[in-house]
């Protein structure tokens, strides 16, 4: 067990640095800016005294390793600084539309990570008959379409010919909870498809890797029913790759999550970015990118640990 | 129950009934739960449901019609070698090639196909499809269909340099990490791995916003994106080439690494390489569409694919299939490109799973 805990902590402590240097990243790409931050907000035709002005309230005249330090410790703390065109605090307006956020994603894995693995399982027992074919074909069509066209059709179909569902997920600030769910139920199912399909896929290949090796073989020939090879023969050993399958499709819906938000205006913290990129407010695109990257390489390295976890031979690296 | 269902619900168990008496096993399901699907979904959605259902099974059908038609076509115009690869090609696969070839065609010629130019304003804003303008006109009054066509040449090609880009730069790197291996490989793995670990959308965004949106930044941003998949794939696949006893005799008659990468590991590389290609073009384009789709990509008024989706989205809310063309468009090449490089691992690993 000792064994384990040091591996883990080892895997951690790499996370930490890949995300130290990936703050440096993003902290140091605004200072490649043609001129500086002032210089980019207050454009070409600014005068020296107002960029001068700026400049004293933005901080820019310390040196930007300082800079970096008081950005880094504020930001652990959940303070970015404050936005270049509003003026209000980053935290607070980042703060909600992250709950948002969350709240859409995990609304998405809870009805996608189930699904996917049963229908995976379901899959890889049916490999290379028809079904397996066209289940091939649609999950590699739902992957192909770009986010937008799949949230569109949706929109097409079950908000405007039947008017089932809203087809802008506005979520009001009392809703409740189960309004909260049908409001958003569109922008959910459209990552739901997305999701499903990559989770499918894996979900199918580690199955069917398995299923190939002999003790499984073993397991047939000597009279055990299927459904039992499946959960005490093929299971355990399955969850390593399940495991992994599910974090890594999780991480993806980081990704997913922008432009479903986008397409159906959902005032989450993906929308938020896309109209801070747009008017080049910095402290903004800042914040959203380091909580994007921070739940990516979190995401990522719960896989890794899940997979220590669930495989014995991880633990003992030759 | 207009005759319609009725004609429809016989026709499918009439159909089923002789792939059951022939002992078409697979034809038998395929066909028997397509019945069974229809009685749920025809009970929620009626009748528009089952027409829908009709509607896709002829556009399956005659996309399958189509390819095993080009397959046939390929195989005989084609030299003898890759007549017999044709040959044995799954339908997808050659359906596939139709599309890209089609898209080719149409990137190609697009000033000859396309009845209007790109920009040019011709008819009121959101006018109906009508004879002149085959699909209607975008929210300034631009020809749809003329603004599709040139959209294959400027998403596709831009999606294309990108991806020669991601290629040239990760497959050199790769291929020198291998060779040289130590601190070069070293620096550029760490790199990767750092790159890698940032989710690509939100990477781009980042660069976006502070490079601003031209061409060129778009091209080179989202090649430094991509290119450390094709590092990483480079590197193992020449990293198993490097061992082999030919390479040593090579290098100790005193071949230098130019001539080791070029004549010795870069043509035993090739296949993984080529299908990564494919899948590369795949990300790269589908990051690209979402970036023109969120207004970041090509700028207006030159036509492309993502933009004009999020420019005509106003259609659907008055249930207007046309803004969804141009997406489809994107689904489709990528579909395509993936059915095909899905022929081209399995040829090449000879896996059968």
């Amino acid at each position: 067990m000792n064994d384990v805990f040091k591996l883990v902590l080892k895997r951690l402590g790499l996370g930490v640095l890949t995300l130290l240097v990936i703050s440096v990243l993003i902290f140091f790409a605004v200072e490649l800016l043609p001129g500086d931050i002032a210089q980019a907000v207050l454009g070409q035709s600014a005068t020296p005294e107002n960029l001068a002005a700026l400049r004293e309230q933005l901080g820019l005249n310390v040196p930007a390793p300082v800079r970096y330090f008081h950005w880094l410790t504020g930001a652990i703390q959940g303070d970015f600084g404050t936005s270049l065109i509003t003026g209000d605090r980053v935290g607070s307006t980042i703060g909600p539309r992250l709950l948002n956020t969350l709240f859409l994603a995990s609304y998405a894995a809870v009805i996608a990570v189930p699904a996917a693995i049963l229908l995976g399982i379901f899959v890889a027992l049916l490999r290379n008959t028809i079904f397996d074919r066209v289940a091939n074909v649609l999950t590699l069509t739902a992957i192909s379409s770009p986010e937008f066209f799949l949230g569109y059709i949706l929109i097409l179909y079950l908000a405007v010919k039947t008017g089932w569902f809203p087809a802008i997920a506005s979520i009001g600030r009392n809703a409740d909870f189960s309004t909260m769910l049908y409001n958003s139920f569109l922008p959910a199912l459209t990552m739901v498809l997305v999701v499903m399909a990559h989770m499918m896929r894996m979900t199918r290949a580690a199955i069917i890797n398995l299923l190939a090796s002999p003790y499984i073989e073993m397991a047939r020939l000597k009279g055990v029913p299927a459904w039992r090879v499946i959960v005490h023969h093929a299971l355990p050993n399955a969850w390593a790759p399940i495991i992994n399958v599910v974090a890594l499709n999780l991480a993806y819906l980081i990704t997913g999550v922008v432009l479903v938000e986008v397409v159906f205006v959902y005032p989450g913290v993906g929308q938020l970015l896309v109209d801070a990129v747009a008017k080049r407010d910095f402290p903004i695109v800042q914040a959203c990118c380091l909580i994007f990257a921070a739940t990516f390489i979190l995401l990522n390295l719960a896989a890794d640990v899940g997979a220590i976890l669930t495989n014995p031979r991880l633990r003992h690296p030759k | 129950m207009s005759t319609f269902v009725i004609g429809y619900y016989a026709a499918l168990i009439a159909a089923s009934c002789l792939a059951a008496y022939f002992k078409k096993r697979e034809a038998f399901l395929l066909l028997f739960s397509l019945t069974l699907a229809s009685f749920v979904l025809g009970l929620i959605g009626g009748r528009p449901a089952l027409n829908t259902i009709t509607v896709a099974a002829a556009v399956i059908a005659l996309a399958a019609g189509t390819a095993y038609a080009w397959r046939e076509f390929l195989a005989i115009l084609l030299p003898r070698e890759l007549a017999k690869a044709i040959r044995t090609a799954p339908l997808t696969a050659s359906f596939g090639l139709f599309v890209i070839f089609t898209y080719a065609v149409m990137g190609i010629f697009a000033p000859v196909i396309a009845p209007f130019g790109e920009a040019e304003v011709i008819a009121g804003a959101f006018d109906p499809p009508s004879e002149a303008l085959l699909l209607g006109a975008d929210q300034l009054g631009r020809d749809m269909f003329s603004r599709i066509v040139y959209g294959a040449r400027n998403t596709v090609g831009l999606a294309l340099a990108a991806t020669l880009l991601a290629f040239f730069v990760g497959a050199i790197a790769g291929l020198f990490a291998a060779v040289k291996q130590g601190w070069f490989d070293q620096i550029m793995g760490r790199g990767a791995d750092v790159i890698m670990s940032i989710p690509s959308l939100i990477f781009a965004l980042l660069m976006l916003s502070i490079f601003g949106t031209n061409l060129m930044v778009i091209v080179v941003v989202v090649a430094i994106i991509y290119s450390p998949r094709v590092f990483r794939l480079s590197r193992a696949v020449a990293g198993n080439v490097v061992v082999m006893d030919y390479i040593e005799a090579a290098s100790l008659r005193g071949e230098g690494t130019g001539y080791l990468i070029r004549k010795e590991i870069l043509p035993n590389s090739m296949a993984p390489l080529i299908a990564e290609f494919g899948l590369e073009f795949c990300f790269v384009f589908l990051l690209m569409a979402g970036l023109s789709f969120l207004g970041l990509g090509i700028q207006p008024p030159t036509a492309d694919w993502g933009s004009m989706v999020r420019e005509n989205a106003l259609l659907i809310t008055f249930g207007e299939i046309t803004p969804l063309i141009p997406a489809a468009a994107i689904a489709l090449l990528t579909v395509a490109v993936n059915f095909v490089v899905d022929w081209m691992l399995f040829r090449s690993s000879g896996l059968k799973d």
